[in-house]
């Protein structure tokens, strides 16, 4: 182990999943890509009214989701979501993945093609620790919410949050609505939000946005850093 | 209108120890006949099935299990303590087993148009006294599940916990999804496709073609005679047997290697020289001491004619109105369905936003590999956790209606 862990708050906390379930309507068709054991989607379903659908490599974690009763398709996210007819969903959720998929731009595509909606959570390496233990180690980063040396983690893309809202002037998709996690709270705006939350969520909506990759976006001004 | 030595509908056929017992009832006796897709009528009609474990006293754990093409209504125990081998799928039913009995009732019925007790061209045709032969009515996917929901309804069941089946099983599920929406709580289809494509109708065709030019078909009245067409129903078997193994499974399981022998004999008249070449006799000759052509006949063309949405309607549609969960699995190396069958029955299921669970699995032993004991743990896997939570979702709706 070359560099010693550094505190970082669990981000699949209920606080993510409390977070997740507060922008999702009752009622809606709900996908969760990377639904791990099922756990987000059995809420969404029983308290929200949902009708839902997972999608999960793992067979470990496919087997506990169908334990809980959630159907769930075995598939590799970068494999594509050619099973899913278009427009099947109001809602995808992508909960700490995005940094585990090769081809992300690839992936917004598809998840736009099936669905009206993303809500995204993604682990911001901008942190002011993951900041610090780089230039302090001189090595890549290991936090405890992807605790991984960079030989074996599942981890391919390190992102900030300002990272992914460059990926969103190029993405068929629009961001409309960015919150910083900082601690173990969401908040609508927050000083140096870039430097400060460990994870962020964002909502997105499919955009009919041209090519040159102008849009109106309206996202809450952070301080960006 | 029970005949045949007719239990009470209540009676569990296991003997307790593994043991079972086949029962036979005839059903669409005189007045009553079976309207057949065809357009034709059927009856009586007799069927051989076999139950294990115990119905609820709610009558709400059945689990109707669909044979393959060649199987039989003996899927799991003995009929004998000392009988050679148990039922065809006896690795994953049964106490403690991927369908566990000890909690599931479960039931297996031998197909309309088969030869293993159910009615089929080698039973008697009350019209002539003489086999049906091939004056047995042609049939469909929809005929033999119509059979068995007569059979279900006979033993007073309203509504089957599920439906389970793999090949020519799955697309007897499809078809109960299809025909009876609001009387099944899950469908579990593996290995299985919602029509048959053009390379497995090739096959079967091949087949077909090996019995009806084999000099003892006679027509298909060979009942009774001292020469029935063997070799012809042999040949449909091996070349059949091919399409349902993979060819990494029989590379591992015989190679290249010789039968009795250690050198090659440079000898054309030498039948048998390479393992797999005496693999497929043995499996030829064991089935023509169980199977009947004509039932091969019948039943091949009952695979080639479906098409449940030529019949139905889209699968989104046609599955769409049933509110049962669907477990659908498909195995990497079969070829015979490939996974991308199964992946269209996903795609159907989703579009009508009906509850569907999908794996492809690694299999390793093509189209059979869900009749292979070492892949059951796998399966059991997805099969008890599904059955499961259906089960408990039925009981806790059932609890909430009576309260």
């Amino acid at each position: 182990m070359c560099a010693k862990r550094i505190y970082m708050p669990d981000p699949l906390a209920a606080v993510t999943d409390d977070l997740l379930m507060a922008h999702i309507p009752r009622g809606s068709r709900v996908i969760d890509l990377g639904c791990g054991d099922g756990r987000l989607l059995q809420r969404i379903r029983d308290d929200h009214d949902c009708s839902v659908l997972g999608v999960e490599v793992d067979m470990d974690q496919m087997v506990h989701a169908i334990e809980r009763g959630i159907p769930v398709l075995k598939s590799d996210l970068d494999h594509g979501l050619e099973l899913i007819p278009d427009g099947s969903f109001d809602f995808a959720v992508l909960s700490q993945t995005l940094q585990q998929v090769h081809r992300p731009l690839a992936l917004f595509d598809e998840i736009f093609r099936i669905a009206r909606s993303a809500l995204v959570v993604v682990p911001n390496f901008g942190h002011w620790r993951v900041r610090l233990q780089v230039l302090l180690s001189g090595r890549a980063p290991v936090t405890d919410a992807l605790p991984y040396d960079w030989f074996e983690s599942p981890n391919v893309h390190f992102l900030t949050m300002l990272d992914f809202r460059d990926l969103a002037t190029r993405g068929n998709f629009r961001v409309v609505r960015e919150l910083p996690i900082i601690g173990d709270r969401a908040v609508d705006r927050a000083w140096m939000a870039n430097a400060r939350a460990h994870s962020a969520l964002f909502l997105l909506e499919r955009s009919t946005k041209l090519k040159n990759g102008t849009q109106t976006t309206q996202i809450a001004e952070i301080d960006a850093h | 209108m029970p005949v045949t030595a007719a239990p009470s509908p209540l009676d569990d056929t296991s003997l307790g120890d593994g043991l079972v017992s086949r029962q036979s009832i005839t059903l669409f006796e005189p007045p009553h006949t079976l309207l057949l897709e065809s357009g034709k009528r059927l009856g009586p009609i007799t069927i051989a099935y076999e139950t294990l474990g115990t119905l609820s006293p709610a009558r709400d754990n059945a689990i109707v299990i669909c044979h393959a093409l060649t199987g039989d209504a003996h899927v799991a125990g003995r009929h004998k303590s000392d009988d050679r081998k148990p039922g065809w799928w006896d690795g994953f039913v049964g106490p403690g087993k991927g369908i566990d009995t000890d909690r599931y009732f479960v039931i297996c019925a031998n197909i309309l148009g088969g030869c293993q007790g159910t009615t089929g061209p080698s039973s008697m045709n009350p019209a002539t006294g003489r086999p049906y032969g091939l004056e047995f009515p042609f049939i469909t996917v929809a005929d033999i599940v119509n059979v068995h929901k007569a059979l279900v309804e006979h033993l007073q069941i309203d509504k089957v916990l599920a439906v389970v089946g793999g090949s020519l099983g799955g697309m007897q599920v499809l078809e109960w999804a299809a025909r009876y929406p609001d009387k099944i709580g899950a469908a579990i289809v593996l290995a299985a496709a919602s029509r048959l494509n053009a390379q497995a109708i090739a096959f079967d065709k091949v087949g077909r073609r090996a019995i009806v030019t084999d000099p003892c078909f006679h027509n298909g009245d060979y009942y009774g005679q001292s020469e029935t067409p063997r070799f012809g129903l042999a040949l449909a078997r091996m070349i059949a047997h091919i399409t349902y193994l993979s060819e990494q499974s029989i590379e591992n399981k015989f190679g290249r290697r010789l039968q009795g022998s250690a050198e090659l004999a440079y000898d054309l008249l030498k039948e048998t020289e390479f393992q797999i070449e005496s693999y497929l006799d043995h499996q030829g000759k064991r089935f023509v001491d169980r199977f009947d052509a004509n039932s091969y006949l019948v039943l091949t063309r009952v695979m080639d004619y479906f098409d449940l949405e030529a019949t139905h309607g889209p699968l989104s549609q046609c599955l769409g109105r049933s509110n049962a969960k669907f477990l659908v699995v498909a195995y990497q190396d079969d070829w015979l369905f490939p996974t991308a069958h199964s992946e269209h029955i996903v795609r159907g299921l989703i579009q009508a936003g009906r509850e569907v669970t999908f794996a492809e699995l690694p299999g390793g032993h093509g189209h059979d590999s869900f009749l292979i004991d070492a892949l059951y743990p796998e399966l059991k896997r997805f099969v008890e956790p599904f059955l499961d939570s259906t089960y408990r979702r039925v009981s806790t709706n059932a609890a909430a209606m009576h309260r």
